[in-house]
């Protein structure tokens, strides 16, 4: 297939995937900051989910102060900001128009009717109201997609190159969601283990739709440690980072095996990072610093995406 | 000279007597309720919003993407009248090719003395690059979408041919499927004949005129400008309808004298290229040198014969409105036969006693641009304003030779669902022929139809609609 058309539906899957994450890292965000208001406890809620969606420096480019209302305008519907949810809509549009050969019809249809109907939602964003009810429907459209392009592509290098988009970008959301909560201090006479640090850590399940999984793998009160394990190394969590890279190197040998046995570094960087974290401790992640592992995983996704590049797109 | 009509003639054959073949329509139309039809007519827009069948209007700031109106009222024609339709259609693209090989090589006709040689070698379509370049089955004008308009029950007139890239097909063919989604039971009483053939027959077509180096199946690609394009839907659906990759200029790269196209595999050899991209742009090495949607070195492939360009580079100097006058006289010098469609006649402003004639008669006649297209830089002499009128003998005197006239033409027309519920609105027709080793035209074509009432431009950059058209293999039970 043509390079340019691998690289479209690659990031049209990445696209997607990422409005669906920035729409539930502003979900967490808004319960977090609701809470800590309830608590008094005025803090920079706000300012760790900019931080976590990477979007902190554009957005005080514009802005002097993390509002409430600014950073969802910026987050949810800022045509400036290239990971506003609309942003990310138009993004995955215009690549499947640039490869509309490539899609299925089903798959054109829920792409290009999510930008139709995103294009009527957004003038009605001005109501606070209305946020969070779009957040649903942006999941429910990401999901539509995925199942989608899941049903009707055929298994081919086409569907590969989707499957890593989606795959590499769910990964590295999901590392930025797990490390909002680095970013979101305590108020100084709430204790770590306090009611608004175990709401803190709850919300973050929530944002992944992982409460009542954590409840059923592990039967026990909400524990940092057992959230991050969940969230990072097991293979039963859809979301969890081993399921991405098991998801992301299986696809990438896949791609090698269609190419006549060809591999790169791409396929050595994924095999490194996912044995890393089918044999890996959570103990031993958190002895070095939740955060330090996680900004060392976004970094190295990010690399992995380069060399993809590299091999197959250009 | 044109039969002059009082009126416009109904195609349904109003005042008098409803045609056969429009009988059932007729009585569907009398007894389908207003509400019904609007409601029908929702329907069909949003098929087309959701398909993302649009197009891209340049000049307008607002929705860059615009569906063309669709009317919901089919254009019929009888089995009869296309059988005589596709006799000259054929004829004409027989001739059109033969003239294009003709001029870049032996230039017969020329020296025969049936066409003025400068009117030829200085216009802006001819290609002197494609002298003596020899042509995969010597077909040039692989697709060429032929504008007809209709005066009379037996008269057509061509308007004008179309052999660069002509557009509009993939509305023949999505405005069936939306009409046989909105109305199944209408569909099934009439015996339609179908079109849906036509990317399979475009596919057949192409394969046949494969650069004669090439074994095997040839690799086949459409080469679009891309997304921005206002044909763009057009290319992504022919692509996907023939299942060839849909590739961009930069997708494309030529390696001594051969042309690849990038692959997540490496390099991938291409034999036949669709091409949607004008003359000017295909290779800045060979052409404009600023174009950024080509591939460099693409015409010198092409002319070592490693590749196929349809249509061919050049063509266009067979639909120049200059040399339009003259098709009837090439067929005549190349097949023998007198013309079976006829020419509108055309004043060329170039020559003095015919511009004359054309000042004197402004009120009377369409005046066009030699070389423009869509409707634009156009004058309706008996719609325009005194002022308009002014300033176009302005233009005429400054610059005669870049314009032509025609008589006004009293375009057929057909019943058409408007604000004010069924009201006759003038059509025109483009069919589209394909010529490879063999010429093959679908049954239908393109009908474009004028909404705004009495208004004779149906182009649709200028608020124009289209219809589906129906070719009856057999009258309709009623």
């Amino acid at each position: 297939m043509l390079s340019r058309t691998a690289e479209s539906l690659f990031w049209l899957a990445r696209y997607m995937e990422r409005a669906e994450n920035v729409a539930r890292m502003v979900t967490v965000g808004r319960r977090v900051a609701s809470v800590a208001q309830s608590l008094g406890a005025s803090g920079d809620e706000w300012l760790s989910t900019l931080i976590a969606t990477g979007c902190d420096r554009g957005f005080f480019h514009k802005y002097s102060e993390p509002a409430s209302d600014a950073v969802l305008d910026y987050l949810v519907r800022d045509p400036d900001n290239p990971s506003s949810v609309l942003s990310c809509f138009e993004t995955a549009r215009r690549n499947a128009r640039a490869v509309r050969t490539a899609l299925t019809v089903d798959m054109w249809n829920a792409l290009n009717e999510t930008w139709l109907t995103t294009r009527e939602f957004a003038a009605q964003l001005s109501d606070p109201d209305k946020v969070p009810t779009f957040l649903d429907w942006v999941k429910e459209r990401s999901q539509l997609f995925s199942g989608a392009y899941g049903s009707t592509m055929l298994r081919n290098d086409a569907f590969y190159f989707t499957r890593l988009g989606t795959f590499l970008e769910r990964a590295d959301n999901t590392a930025r969601i797990l490390d909002v909560k680095y970013y979101v201090l305590l108020p100084q006479d709430e204790g770590v283990g306090g009611a608004l640090d175990y709401f803190q850590w709850q919300s973050i399940l929530r944002s992944v739709s992982a409460l009542r999984s954590y409840h059923w793998v592990y039967h026990d009160r909400l524990q940092p440690w057992l959230i991050a394990e969940l969230l990072i190394l097991r293979p039963e969590m859809p979301r969890s980072l081993l399921s991405c890279f098991d998801q992301i190197a299986r696809h990438l040998d896949l791609l090698a095996e269609a190419y006549g046995g060809k591999r790169g570094e791409c396929h050595r960087l994924a095999g490194e990072t996912y044995a890393q974290l089918r044999y890996g401790r959570i103990q031993k992640i958190f002895q070095s610093g939740l955060h330090e592992f996680l900004a060392d995983f976004i970094d190295r996704s990010a690399l992995l995406g380069a060399e993809v590049g590299k091999l197959y797109l250009n | 000279m044109p039969a002059v009509y009082a009126d416009a003639f109904d195609e349904t054959g109003l005042p008098g007597p409803c045609l056969p073949h429009y009988a059932l329509i007729r009585r569907w139309l009398d007894e389908t309720p207003r509400d019904f039809l609007l409601h029908k007519r929702r329907e069909a827009e949003l098929l087309f919003r959701r398909a993302g069948i649009t197009f891209s209007v340049y000049s307008e700031g607002s929705d860059p993407e615009r569906l063309i109106p669709f009317d919901i009222v089919p254009r019929i024609l009888c089995a009869e009248e296309w059988a005589r339709l596709v006799r000259g259609l054929v004829q004409r693209v027989k001739a059109l090719n033969a003239f294009v090989a003709d001029v870049y090589h032996e230039r017969e006709i020329l020296a025969a003395g049936k066409l003025p040689a400068e009117l030829v070698l200085l216009n802006d379509g001819f290609c002197a690059e494609m002298q003596d370049l020899d042509v995969a089955a010597s077909a040039y004008v692989h697709v060429a979408g032929i504008d007809l308009v209709r005066v009379g029950p037996n008269d057509f007139y061509v308007l004008e041919d179309n052999c660069r890239t002509p557009s509009g097909v993939s509305y023949m063919l999505e405005n069936r499927e939306a009409m046989m989604r909105l109305f199944p039971n209408l569909c099934a009483k009439h015996r339609i004949a179908p079109v849906s053939h036509y990317p399979e027959e475009l596919h057949g077509t192409l394969q046949a005129v494969a650069p004669p180096g090439c074994t095997g199946e040839p690799v086949i690609v459409l080469l679009t400008p891309g997304a921005g394009n206002s044909a763009y839907y057009e290319h992504s659906f022919l692509a996907d309808e023939m299942g060839v990759e849909l590739v961009e200029g930069a997708d494309l790269v030529v390696d001594d004298n051969l042309v690849f196209m990038r692959t997540t595999e490496g390099l991938r050899r291409v034999d036949v290229i669709y091409r949607r991209i004008d003359d000017p742009y295909l290779d800045p090495l060979t052409f404009r040198p600023d174009s950024l949607l080509g591939t460099p070195g693409l015409f010198n492939a092409y002319r070592a014969g490693n590749v196929t360009l349809a249509n061919a580079p050049g063509a266009g100097i067979a639909d120049d409105k200059a040399i339009y006058p003259y098709v009837p006289e090439m067929i005549r010098f190349y097949l023998g036969e007198e013309p079976i469609l006829a020419n509108v006649p055309t004043y060329r402003c170039g020559d003095p006693r015919h511009l004359a004639y054309v000042l004197d008669h402004l009120s009377e006649l369409v005046v066009k641009e030699a070389r423009g297209s869509g409707g634009y830089g156009m004058l309706v002499g008996p719609h325009a304003a005194a002022a308009e009128r002014a300033c176009f003998r302005a233009k005429l005197v400054a610059r005669p030779e870049n314009y032509i006239a025609q008589p006004t033409l009293a375009l057929s027309t057909c019943p058409t669902f408007v604000e004010n519920g069924i009201a006759p609105r003038h059509v025109d027709l483009r069919p589209f022929v394909l010529s490879g080793r063999e010429v093959r035209i679908v049954p239908g074509g393109l009908t474009r139809v004028a909404l705004k009432s009495g208004s004779l431009v149906v182009n649709s950059s200028q608020g124009g609609g289209t219809k589906d058209t129906w070719v009856l293999e057999r009258l309709p039970e009623t």
